[in-house]
């Protein structure tokens, strides 16, 4: 049930990624906004309580941290949870609940797209999926990110003078950022902004290589001459940002889909890289679950629910507060 | 297509003139023709399609998509070529199908009766990825805002053949789309276009700021003075090819001023005149605020043409019969304009005046008493200037009179673009007046441009250590900096709630020195400035 805490499995006496501190949280993936401090009892992927950890602090991630890998399976209060891979950042799950024979899934944030730097999105078919619905609109479909990659590197040969200083989130989105870059057989140094070196070392303790990286902060404006800088997007249109040399401002977003939403942020280069699903992944993947009520967390969710009325599926708005599409936010503002 | 939909968007988040120049370049080095011949015809406002309209992209995208879905993306978007480009579904892509190149877009739109339009377009749309169907879309509608102007295309087009941007311009208006000779000169494969009876552009001589230097230097013998009008230079061509009034940066203007280019009708066979475009109140040139309603007028109405009637105060004569003048001295050039008008007593059309002194201290103090407000200032011309395109420094100078300046509260900032946009470098200030609640200050304008570095870096480190609130990207300050704003004029204006505007206003000096609440009052601004308005 949505609560002001935020979803509340009655029978099973936990919240899933409440706002406020509860007695049992279980938490679908490391973001600040799901991810929050002082509950008592904290379930999660491994991943997601070391980034818990390494967020807020040991004393302030939990007071009891219970470990749940994918596919393992505890019973809070009669019911049976269990956390499914969601695609969204290393260790994002899916909350699997089983009770009375029915299935319900919360799928947090998620998407279908392939990502380098976290398990694949697992479709649990259910009798009631949760879901976000943060781009839920036809104009959200996704360029391939190999072709955004491509665009970004065709920049930097093409003005070797500049530094293209790319604005990413720095929890997921910058790590895919750096895969991407890798797998695109990018092999040059990639330059960090200091907020950003603890995750991209715990992704790499995680078993997830990203290459040689170095700290921009220190470096020479001349050293950062034709390279690429990421950075909080805080961070790349102010005062940090007259560091480099020349920068062109990029942003890896979702929201850099839209002209005036990359024109508003001052934005250069806009690079359309999501970590959240985009329209036909949100539509084909309530479909694909198979459930006959679909309920919509956070996001545009009277399209998505128009949608699924026309597939036949009973769609439901929860109109959670509190929840932000992480390219919006200036979380990393530090 | 692909290309110069790649083009079109990363020119229209960049600032930077360097880049805009730098992005064109590497276009027109790697397109072929006729591809980027239409893509600078595209810049260059060459390409219109008359059958392809708003409602057609409208109608294509309702037949695809559910209408609700439709409405609530449009909203969120905001624009509707935008919107049917995220929109459309990405085809399934068959071998054969390949995005269209922008020439046989162009040929197609042209050639296709309007009736087989929508089945054109859709096949496009899907075999294109959503760049490619934005540009398809807003090139179709006439709405590319390509985030270049023409004339930025052809500086990197020059930059490219290895000459000024003044040679293209010169053979610019005896060419058309794609351009094919163009880019053979360019690229040296062939001789430069000729441009014949074509009523082309000829760059124009501007002059220098006389800041700086010294007038004991020179004998006024050798100098002849203008007066400096308040409008914008223009330039009048009639060859048998047809009439044309280009402004200095050669945008063709003669459909917003229909009153000036029909009186070139009656001018002879091949003459190119240099003059200032002013709106007229009988003999007198009015303000530049009535030019600027003109200036405002794609087409302008009966009323407006009879209201607003434009005329053109003659500087110099280029070419007379077809005889190009411009390697002839100004004073030679100067009779023949003179005799050139006594014989044709053109409609609309006035001479500049060439103003007697016998030395510089005379000039200057007739420069300041000149406060007519069609008057920017004086220019002063060597008598053996010959007719140079460019700015060439020392053959003719402009003689601003000094510049108005008000006391003014800095209230809000706002980053600025480009290199400034880490910088609060947009600055609103205002004056006191007496409000309901006592003192208060009310804008009266915005100013960008006229500090140093280092005052920018004060300017800049002193919003951020003294905000008060913010809006959105604008930070309100304390009321607690007097930047001393200079001005060219100041105008009534409905659109200000202090009811006044300023004619390019900029930071002259910070004055730190002040404080604020002893900065200028509205009242007695108005008082000073626009009495006689």
């Amino acid at each position: 049930m949505p609560e002001p805490e935020g979803l509340f499995c009655v029978p099973g006496g936990f919240y899933i990624d409440p706002l406020r501190p509860v007695a049992c949280a279980v938490i679908s993936h490391g973001h600040s906004d799901h991810a929050r401090p002082f509950h008592k009892r904290v379930i999660g992927t491994p991943e997601t309580l070391a980034i818990m950890r390494l967020r807020m602090g040991e004393e302030r991630a939990g007071d009891v941290q219970q470990a749940l890998s994918y596919g393992e399976r505890v019973t809070l209060g009669g019911v049976t949870v269990w956390l499914a891979p969601a695609g969204h950042v290393a260790g994002s799950a899916q909350v699997v609940m089983e009770y009375a024979g029915q299935r319900a899934v919360v799928s947090g944030d998620y998407k279908r797209a392939p990502d380098p730097t976290c398990a694949p999105f697992e479709v649990v078919p259910c009798n009631l999926f949760v879901t976000e619905a943060t781009f839920a609109l036809p104009v959200f479909r996704r360029p391939d990110p190999a072709h955004e990659i491509a665009k970004l590197l065709h920049d930097v040969r093409l003005f070797p003078d500049r530094t293209h200083v790319v604005g990413c989130y720095a929890l997921g989105k910058c790590q895919r950022l750096i895969a991407l870059l890798r797998q695109s057989g990018y092999d040059g140094p990639v330059w960090l902004h200091g907020a950003l070196i603890p995750m991209c070392a715990l992704y790499e303790s995680f078993g997830i290589p990203l290459g040689e990286l170095r700290q921009a902060t220190v470096a020479e404006k001349s050293e950062l001459r034709g390279g690429i800088v990421l950075a909080p997007p805080s961070a790349i249109a102010d005062r940090w940002a007259r560091r480099l040399s020349d920068p062109v401002v990029c942003l890896a977003s979702g929201w850099m889909q839209v002209r005036q939403r990359a024109k508003a942020r001052g934005v250069e280069l806009p690079l359309v890289i999501s970590d959240h699903a985009d329209w036909d992944a949100l539509l084909a993947t309530c479909e694909e679950v198979g459930a006959p009520e679909v309920w919509v967390t956070h996001g545009r969710e009277e399209a998505l629910i128009h949608a699924l009325g026309l597939r036949g599926i009973r769609g439901r708005a929860l109109r959670l507060v509190g929840y932000e599409a992480e390219d919006e936010g200036s979380e990393a503002e530090s | 297509m692909i290309a110069f939909a790649a083009l079109l968007e990363r020119l229209a988040f960049t600032p930077s003139r360097n880049t805009k120049i730098a992005l064109l370049k590497n276009y027109f080095a790697e397109t072929p023709d006729p591809d980027r011949g239409f893509a600078l015809a595209a810049m260059a406002g060459a390409l219109s399609f008359s059958a392809a309209k708003p409602a057609m992209l409208r109608a294509l995208a309702m037949e695809r998509t559910d209408p609700e879905l439709f409405a609530l993306s449009y909203d969120y978007v905001g624009d509707l070529a935008e919107t049917v480009a995220l929109i459309w579904r990405d085809g399934v892509v068959r071998p054969n199908s390949v995005t269209p190149g922008l020439a046989e877009v162009v040929a197609a739109l042209e050639a296709t009766p309007k009736a087989d339009l929508p089945g054109l377009v859709a096949g496009w749309l899907d075999v294109s990825d959503s760049s490619s169907r934005y540009a398809i879309l807003k090139l179709m509608t006439g709405s590319l805002r390509v985030g270049a102007s023409a004339r930025l295309a052809k500086t990197a087009l020059a930059e490219l053949g290895g000459i000024t941007p003044d040679e293209i311009e010169e053979v610019w208006h005896g060419l058309e789309a794609p351009y094919g000779p163009l880019f053979a000169w360019l690229s040296g494969r062939a001789a430069r276009p000729e441009s014949g009876e074509a009523p082309v552009f000829r760059p124009p001589m501007l002059a220098q700021s006389l800041e700086g230097v010294d007038l004991a230097e020179f004998d006024p013998t050798d100098w002849r003075a203008e007066w400096k009008w308040d409008g914008i230079r223009v330039q009048l061509v009639r060859t048998p090819g047809g009439e044309r009034v280009y402004t200095r940066t050669a945008e063709d203007i003669g459909q917003a001023f229909p009153d000036v280019l029909e009186s070139l009708g009656d001018l002879g066979s091949h003459v190119v005149l240099d003059g200032e475009l002013l709106v007229m109140q009988g003999d007198e040139p009015a303000s530049f605020a009535d030019l600027q309603q003109r200036l405002n007028r794609k087409s302008p109405g009966k009323a407006m043409l009879r209201d607003l009637p434009a005329g053109v105060r003659l500087y110099d004569i280029l070419f007379e019969d077809g005889e190009d003048l411009r390697g002839l001295p100004f004073d030679v050039r100067r009779k023949r304009l003179e005799g050139w008008f006594a014989r044709l007593t053109p409609p609309r059309m006035t001479l500049s005046e060439l103003i007697p002194f016998e030395n510089f201290s005379e000039l200057a103090a007739l420069r300041e008493a000149a406060r007519s407000e069609g008057i920017e200032g004086l220019m002063l011309k060597r008598a053996d200037s010959l007719y140079v395109p460019g700015r060439p420094r020392g053959p003719w100078w402009k003689w601003k009179r000094e510049p108005l300046t008000v006391d003014a509260v800095l209230m809000y900032a706002q980053r600025g673009h480009g290199k400034r946009s880490s910088f609060y470098s947009d600055y609103t200030f205002g004056l006191w007046r007496d409000g309901v609640d006592g003192r208060e200050l009310v804008p009266i304008g915005k100013a960008y441009s006229g500090f140093t570095d280092e005052e920018l870096t004060f300017l800049d480190r002193w919003v951020r250590t003294h905000t008060t609130g913010r809006f959105g990207p604008v930070r309100e300050v304390e009321q607690g900096l007097v930047l001393e704003i200079a001005f060219d004029a100041a105008q009534y204006s409905k659109r200000h709630k202090s009811g006044v505007a300023l004619r390019f206003p900029r930071v002259s000096r910070i004055r730190t020195d002040k404080p604020a609440g002893e900065a200028d009052e509205l009242a007695e601004f108005v008082r000073a400035f626009l009495s006689g308005g």
